[in-house]
Order: structure tokens, then C-alpha cells, then sequence
């Protein structure tokens, strides 16, 4: 459906995406993932013909988007990150106009406003202005404005940006819905939100492409090892921290500890454990066995962060002051 | 064709929906009333004068009032032209609803033509003010129709060409008071320019005074049809939105 071959952008000073390739089967979903900056608008953006590549090519269901970029407008829905709504307008005539521009036209074009509205959970506020509208509703609105014209490709760039929870999982279902009909292509910097909805993802960083994967073979990748923090507080009022570290990195399976917080009387680390070992049984006993009360212990998120760096093999470049590699402290 | 009517019914939509509209209608018919009535009374004393001192009174005094009516309104357009067109393409800059627009099946100039048609279409309606004081004279007195009429065509493609100008100048900036200023500024140096050709005769002058909006609209307010000035006012029209079809082009190479 979309094939993207050495896909390039280059700016005056810096290039936003290098020789990017990758492939779309028809009926995907396909999680973008990558940090804030890492070029994945600006793809998305070539992928619409929103912006033109410096080299190389992209083709969307079947046509150029240099050569015939009408052909590819005419099958692409496309929410930009902020959805592009006219403020002063009325929702169910925003969707007419954007019907009627991508070619929708008498009833067809009402019926299709009448399907995204109930599809959307917009139909509620058909006769509200834009601008009055809340967040959820606007980027509904927005989703609404993308699959009016039931293209067969959705690329919607952070879809779930700025929602709150509930709306997250509205939003999310919503898209999941979408599937069968159409290919979809997703931005997103948050790592749960593919492993919910998509079966694909793409990883790029700094304008390369990382990886490029199933969600499940990547949640293997990064499975095993772990983060978890731990609160130890003393039971005198006060704490040696460097004791703590040193006695939690006797701990096997333990491959570094960073201290948090640090409070007189009781103080937080994170603990990283090695991959396909469970610590925490052992690491409980350990700190009570001490003489030091456990008041907390709780995974941390693993962040997309540390994906990364597992995915790359690469080592932090800066390693963190107060980090104590469990090998040197035995 | 249907695309530039899609855009040009959202344009004045947008225009008649917020208060824009409404506030340069209230504008226009204050400063038109105005000139009119000044223009009347000026021409009234004038007269009553001329008959104390038993002369005829020697000119035709309608024309004379539409003449210099006329003369009035595009001073009026240079500070409503940039009001009207700053908005259009910076305001859809700002809130990004351009992205729309250049993602959807709709080329370009089909953009512009619609956005600038818009433009053109508001600033009509605000002619169409100064059309009720004309119309008094017809009320009290039987002035040439023709001429009147020929003169609101060149106001007419004056203020098109202009908002040409000001269509380009909004695709510039996503600040409209910038798109504004610049429109404003160029308007009044189009306007100005040919004053130098008063006092200077060199081939220079003489070009910065043929490029003069002003200059070509002489023909117009005498009544005549004059072919060179409508082809020049045409012509300033295409440059203006081909320099906006050009700046929309390498927006997307530049963003």
C-alpha cells in the first residue's frame, strides 16, 4: 500500500529525515514511533504531499506523491498534528466543506457526514462552532474530517496528544475500529499505545529509520530486563545510601542502581535488573534482611528511551553520576 | 470550478460570520456618508454663491460630486484593502488548516482564485454602500448614468489588483497584523509612486508613474474607457496572484 524507498529531507542547516525505507502491507496498522524531533511529521508530511522529499521516493497505493500527487490526495486522510479546524465554522458544515473537497458531493456526501459523525461520536455537537468545542471533540472532529471521504490510507500524526485518559482509550478504540478499511499509519512517543492498537511498528530517531518490526517481536526484544524502584527507608531515622547500593548490587541479577531521591531518613533508587531475571523476591529480602524497612516497590515504565537503546545496542553517552554498576561494587 | 466555489463560499462565510464584515460595512458607510456630505455641502454654498452674485451656475454638479466621490473611495480602500485580505492565507497559516487545504485534491489555484474571489466579492459589498449615496442624485436630479458606471469599474479593478497584492502579501507571514502592514504599505506606495512624475520628466520617473494605481484611474472617474489603463489594471491582477500562486509553491519547499 505505501512503499517508501531512501526517503530523504534535508534543510538549510539539518536533515530531518536520511534515507529513510520501509513498506506498508494494505489493511495495517502501523505504529511511527520515535521522540519528539525525531522526523516523523516530516515524513508523514512527504506522505501526503504536504511537503515535497529532497531525494528519493514514496509511493502511496500505488502512485507517486511527486508524480501524481492529486491521485494520492484523492486517497489520503490526514489529520495533522493539530487538526486543521476553522474556528468560526459549525461542526456538520466543516465536514460538508471538507467533503465536498475531496470530491464528495448530494448524498453521498450527507450520507458520509451522517456515518463519520455516529462513527466519531461527534453527532452530538453537529451544530457547534469549532472553536467552542473541547479538546476530545476537536480531535474527533478532526478524525472525522480525515476518513470522511473513506480513503484507503489514514495517516494521523499523534492522534492521542493532549487527550486525557478517557479520551485516550475512546480515541484509541476508535482508530482500532478503523482497521479493516483502511491502512493506517500512526505518530506516536508513547510505547503502550502501539502495543495496544498497532501490528507494526517503525522506529526512527534523528531522522533514521531504527527499526522496523512486529509489536510482538519487539515487546520479546525488550522484554526481560527490567526497572523497578524501590523506596528504602532506615529504621533509626536515618540512611546510608551508599550502603543500600552497595548491598542491593550483591543482589544477583541486578545490573545497576541509580539513587533517586535521596531524604535523610529514607530515599528512592531504581534498580535495573539483567534480562530473564526476577529480582524482586530477592531484592525484598534482601534490603528487610538488612535491617531497613521496604516502604514501596514498583515497576517503572520502561521507557521508549531504553528501547531504543536496546533495539540500537548503544550505551548511554553520558553515564549518570551517581550510578553504580553492580560488577564493581562486588 | 467547483473547488473555487467551495473556497469562495467558506471565505465569505468566514467573513459574515465574524464580526470583520459587519465593522468595515459600518466603516465604509460612515466615511462614504461623510464624503458625500461634505461633497454636498461644499457644493451647495458653492452654488448659492454663484446665483447671490447673479452668475449660472457654471458646472454640472452632480458629476461634479460623483467625480470627486469617486476620487475619495480608493483613499478609503487603501486602509480597508490589507484589512481584508491580511486574514487570508496567515490566518490559515497560524492555525495550520493550510495543511488541509495543500493535502486535500484541490490544486492551488484553485486556493487563491477562490480566497482572492472573496476578497474582490467583500469589497464590492462595500462599494455597493457608496451606491446609495450616488443613488440620491438620481433621486433629485438626472445625472449620466455611463460614466458613473465606468468609474465604478475602474474602483472596481483598482481594488481587485490591490487585493491581488494583499492575497500575496498574507501567504508571507502567519502574523496577519505583518500580511496587514506590508499590504498597506505597498497599496500606498502603488498609489503614491506616480507623484514623482509630476516634477520629473527623466525615463525612471516616468516608469515608477506608469506603475502608479492612481494614474490609470483618471480615465476611469472622466467617464472613459480607455483600453491602455484596463489592460494595466488586468494585468496587475495576474502579477498579483501569480506572486501568490509562486509564494504558496515554496512554502512547501521551505517549510
Amino acid at each position: 500500500m505505501i512503499t517508501v524507498k531512501e526517503l530523504t529531507k534535508r534543510y538549510a542547516r539539518n536533515t530531518a529525515v536520511d534515507h529513510i525505507s520501509f513498506e506498508i502491507q494494505k489493511g495495517q496498522i502501523v505504529g511511527f514511533l520515535g521522540p519528539n524531533g525525531a522526523g516523523k511529521t516530516t515524513t508523514m508530511r512527504m506522505l501526503t504531499c504536504f511537503l515535497p522529499p529532497t531525494s528519493g521516493s514514496a509511493t502511496v497505493a500505488g502512485f507517486d506523491v511527486l508524480e501524481e500527487p492529486m491521485e494520492v490526495k484523492k486517497r489520503i486522510g490526514y489529520l495533522p498534528e493539530t487538526p486543521p479546524l476553522y474556528p468560526e465554522m459549525m461542526t456538520g458544515e466543516y465536514l460538508s466543506f471538507v467533503g465536498s473537497l475531496k470530491g464528495l458531493r448530494g448524498a453521498e456526501l450527507k450520507q458520509r457526514i451522517d456515518y463519520v459523525s455516529e462513527r466519531c461520536a461527534i453527532a452530538d455537537v453537529r451544530n457547534k462552532q469549532l472553536g467552542k468545542l473541547s479538546k476530545g471533540y476537536r480531535q474527533r472532529v478532526g478524525l472525522a474530517q480525515a476518513i470522511i471521504h473513506n480513503p484507503e490510507v489514514l495517516i494521523l500524526d499523534e492522534p492521542t496528544a493532549g487527550l486525557d485518559p478517557k479520551q485516550i482509550n475512546e480515541t484509541r478504540d476508535l482508530i482500532k475500529s478503523l482497521a479493516g478499511d483502511h491502512t493506517i499509519i500512526l505518530s506516536t512517543h508513547i510505547l503502550p499505545e502501539v502495543e495496544q492498537i498497532c501490528q507494526q511498528v517503525i522506529i526512527i530517531s534523528k531522522g533514521k529509520l531504527v527499526a522496523t518490526d512486529t509489536v510482538d517481536n519487539l515487546q520479546n526484544r525488550s522484554r526481560g530486563a527490567e526497572s523497578v524502584f524501590v523506596e528504602v527507608a532506615g529504621r533509626n531515622g536515618a540512611l546510608d545510601t551508599t550502603l543500600v547500593q552497595a548491598r542491593i548490587g550483591k543482589v544477583s541479577g541486578v545490573s545497576r542502581i541509580v539513587l533517586k531521591e535521596k531524604h535523610p531518613a529514607h530515599s528512592t533508587f531504581e534498580v535495573e535488573t539483567q534480562k530473564d531475571h526476577f529480582v524482586r523476591g530477592d531484592l525484598a529480602r534482601a534490603i528487610v534482611e538488612a535491617g531497613w524497612d521496604l516502604n514501596e516497590m514498583r515497576s517503572a515504565a520502561v521507557s521508549l528511551e531504553e528501547i531504543f537503546l536496546q533495539l540500537t545496542g548503544k550505551q548511554e553517552a553520558t553515564p549518570r553520576e551517581d550510578a553504580v554498576v553492580a560488577g564493581a561494587s562486588k | 470550478m467547483r473547488n473555487v466555489w467551495l473556497i469562495w463560499r467558506r471565505e465569505m462565510r468566514s467573513y459574515f460570520v465574524s464580526p470583520i464584515a459587519y465593522i468595515l460595512l459600518l466603516m465604509c458607510a460612515f466615511i462614504f456618508g461623510f464624503f458625500f456630505w461634505s461633497l454636498l455641502q461644499a457644493y451647495l454654498q458653492f452654488s448659492m454663491e454663484a446665483q447671490m452674485r447673479g452668475e449660472m451656475f457654471p458646472m454640472n454638479m452632480p458629476e461634479e460630486i460623483t467625480r470627486r466621490l469617486f476620487g475619495n473611495i480608493p483613499v478609503t480602500g487603501l486602509f480597508i484593502i490589507p484589512l481584508i485580505t491580511m486574514r487570508l492565507f496567515a490566518e490559515e497559516k497560524r492555525t495550520g488548516t493550510i495543511e488541509l487545504l495543500t493535502t486535500s485534491p484541490i490544486r492551488d489555484g484553485e486556493v487563491i482564485l477562490g480566497k482572492w474571489l472573496a476578497a474582490t466579492t467583500m469589497y464590492c459589498c462595500l462599494l455597493l454602500l457608496s451606491v446609495l449615496n450616488v443613488a440620491f442624485l438620481f433621486f433629485y436630479s438626472h445625472p449620466d448614468w455611463k460614466p458613473i458606471l465606468v468609474s465604478y469599474l475602474g474602483l472596481f479593478l483598482q481594488a481587485a489588483a490591490l487585493l491581488a497584492f494583499g492575497t500575496f502579501f498574507s501567504t508571507l507571514t502567519k502574523n496577519q497584523i505583518i500580511a496587514g502592514a506590508a499590504t498597506f504599505c505597498a497599496c500606498l506606495l502603488l498609489f503614491v509612486c506616480g507623484w514623482i512624475g509630476e516634477y520629473n520628466s527623466e525615463t525612471w520617473a516616468r516608469v515608477l508613474a506608469y506603475l502608479s494605481v492612481s494614474t490609470h484611474m483618471e480615465s476611469f472617474t472622466r467617464g472613459t474607457l480607455d483600453s491602455k489603463d484596463l489592460i494595466f489594471y488586468v494585468t496587475a491582477i495576474f502579477v498579483g496572484l501569480f506572486l501568490t500562486a509562486r509564494s504558496i509553491e515554496s512554502l512547501r519547499w521551505r517549510s
